[in-house]
């Protein structure tokens, strides 16, 4: 069966990624692993879920029919953990939210995306949220 | 002594650009720090005690006062959107004001938080205004053995009245005591627990202690817990109430300074008992009325402790300043940046530095005022700073560390010290000791001993010389009950901080070790 990651934030990026995720889950008759991580390294987070988004998403999830496995995990680089959970699973596509950067974001933050990109086995599918 | 003139002259002192400047910096940084949990007043002090070496008193003070009042402001920002309680003081404020914010009514919470504080500190610094002044003269006559028997009471209210454990207490206060005997013998010029090291031998100073074990102590803890599950912050916009929240808010205001100022200004301080009587009061009051919202998020469990912790960190002024004995953490820091001055903390300051005192007084009346301004539009950008991540933080603030450590006296043997302090700072925090007493008794110790060898070349080495005055007496009398007081109350009724615990909120959240995957 084919297995679809996809890097998860509770936001518009997110939610376009899981859009997709979730479509080409249908079309492959695949399943969908989502994966939520942090680095956990300051008091507040806004893009690692808490319990309402959590119960949001399962509910979500719960209606599209599609087998689903959610995974938070935290750890030093957030596109390491979603390469990390491709490799366990054995993903044959990893599905991410691309966010547009300033340049002064450019300099302070590295990319999630560009690790993943430049570090994933399999093929990296990169959506945009619509206008 | 017309002390409202005073405060008018000190009023003269600081209105100049400059000092405004210091006050402002003040403030901004205190509630900077108070924002973000595990970095405190005095840790912020402690990092800038080595500004004093550049800087006329007046407008050191100035800025530590602003950081010292701005620290709680900002304590009540995280208690009320995060619900992680930055200090002891402001755990009762984080019970409702949480609760609010969660109810959508974050910005009345956050309102009547920044609005009490302003009422209280305002009102207990009018109070420090009268009461210090008398206290002092009173205290002029004070003999060597009643003083020696006051720091006897304020290390001993200080570690056994506040905190779980007196036992945990106490061994950080000697501890604290040791580190305070290290180094020459002031008297005979004997060297003590030195270690044959000429560096040793020249005590330990201060500021490396307090950067130690506020600072790397706190930072090397940090490291070893690096990664915690984040949360979210309740959104905000700005702070404002409505005529009914100004209604329910103002008796809880009044009497929360009124709980708050007197634990403050006898040496038995600490924000934590006020701040829990004034809570169980408001719900009483609340219930009696037949309106009790108390567990859905009441705006008297937000204003009555919050008003308190500010009325009684005012009222630590009393005994700082009128006496030399401090009572909070952020005071003893600022008791070292006295003697750092080479201005000698006691009854004679008010007489000795009237120009710094009531310049002092006056910045704590303008820097409250500047916080309310400041604050109230604010804080939604104050809660932004939340997302620092830990490591960027903790660099700048071990930089400043190591800065202010060396530049104390160039000597890189500080350095090593700070080290050393650190790990003793980071396995305080391991086995839970609280940091306070060791703080007092570094800095209160060798002040205790001057006055025990007083006391002693006075009588001629007779020990009954302690208690041979009458309010020495009475003070021992008074330690007494303080020691035994909480042994007793702990059996009748539980600890403020345990009825917290129960009722789901740790004293301190942060310090929970979280298991991830």
């Amino acid at each position: 069966m084919t297995t679809i990651v996809v890097g998860w934030t509770p936001d518009e990026f997110g939610e376009a990624a899981l859009r997709r995720a979730l479509e080409e889950a249908r079309l492959r008759e695949g399943r969908v692993v989502v994966v939520n991580a942090t680095r956990g390294d300051a008091l507040v987070d806004e893009r690692y879920a808490d319990d309402e988004q959590l119960a949001a998403l399962a509910t979500e999830l719960g209606g599209a029919g599609i087998e689903v496995d959610v995974r938070r995990s935290m750890g030093a680089d957030v596109g390491d953990q979603v390469l990390a959970v491709a490799a366990d699973v054995a993903a044959d596509l990893v599905v991410i939210g691309l966010r547009r950067r300033t340049p002064v974001g450019k300099l302070l933050m590295g990319s999630v995306a560009q690790r993943i990109l430049l570090g994933a086995e399999c093929a990296v599918l990169a959506v945009k949220p619509t206008a | 002594m017309d002390n409202l003139g005073l405060l008018m002259g000190g009023f003269g002192a600081v209105l100049t650009p400059e000092n405004l400047m210091y006050c402002a910096i003040g403030v901004l940084l205190g509630t900077f720090v108070g924002v973000l949990p595990g970095i405190g007043p005095a840790m912020a002090v402690a990092l800038l005690l080595p500004v004093t070496y550049g800087l006329d008193p007046v407008a050191a003070f100035i800025m530590f006062a602003g950081i010292y009042y701005g620290g709680m402001y900002g304590g009540s920002t995280t208690a009320i959107l995060l619900n992680t309680p930055g200090e002891s003081a402001s755990v009762m404020t984080a019970l409702e004001g949480n609760l609010m914010a969660r109810a959508g009514k974050a910005a009345q919470a956050l309102a009547t938080a920044a609005i009490g504080s302003f009422i209280a500190g305002t009102i207990g610094t009018l109070l420090v205004v009268f009461f210090a002044p008398a206290l002092a003269s009173v205290a002029v006559e004070i003999g060597a053995p009643s003083y020696f028997a006051l720091m006897v009471l304020a290390m001993v209210s200080v570690t056994s009245v506040l905190g779980g454990s007196p036992l945990r207490g106490f061994i950080a206060l000697f501890i604290g005591l040791t580190i305070g005997l290290v180094g020459l013998d002031l008297n005979t010029g004997q060297p003590r627990l030195s270690f044959d090291q000429p560096l040793l031998a020249d005590r330990i100073d201060v500021v490396v202690v307090a950067v130690g074990i506020f600072a790397l102590g706190e930072a090397l803890w940090v490291a070893a817990h690096l990664r915690r599950s984040p949360a979210h912050v309740i959104p905000v916009g700005r702070p404002w109430m409505s005529r009914a929240d100004f209604r329910r808010s103002w008796g809880p205001w009044l009497r929360g300074t009124a709980y708050g100022f007197p634990f403050g200004a006898v040496p038995a301080g600490g924000a934590e008992i006020p701040t829990f009587l004034s809570y169980i009061t408001e719900k009483r009051i609340a219930a009696r009325h037949g309106k009790d919202e108390f567990g859905r998020g009441a705006i008297e469990g937000v204003a009555g402790p919050e008003a308190a912790n500010n009325a009684s960190a005012a009222g630590t002024f009393v005994p700082l300043l009128a006496l030399g004995l401090p009572v909070t953490a952020t005071s003893a820091v600022m008791l070292a940046a006295f003697q750092g001055y080479g201005i000698e903390p006691g009854p004679s300051l008010m007489t000795d530095q009237p120009d710094l005192v009531w310049a002092l007084l006056a910045s704590l009346l303008i820097g409250n005022a500047l916080l309310l301004v400041l604050n109230l539009p604010l804080a939604p950008v104050w809660a932004k700073l939340l997302r620092i991540p830990r490591p960027q933080l903790y660099a700048g603030i071990l930089f400043f560390a190591a800065l202010g450590s060396y530049a104390t006296n160039l000597q890189p043997f500080d350095l090593f010290l700070l080290l050393l302090l650190g790990l003793l700072g980071l396995m305080m925090r391991r086995f839970a000791l609280p940091v306070l007493p060791l703080i007092l008794g570094v800095i209160l110790g060798p002040l205790m001993e001057l006055k025990l060898r007083e006391a002693m070349a006075i009588s001629g080495g007779e020990v009954d010389a302690l208690w041979s005055e009458p309010l020495a007496v009475v003070i021992y009398a008074v330690v007494a009950v303080a020691i035994i007081a909480p042994l007793v109350l702990r059996t009748i009724r539980p600890a403020p901080a345990a009825v917290a615990v129960d009722e789901g909120l740790a004293g301190d959240t942060t310090r929970e070790e979280e298991t991830v995957r």
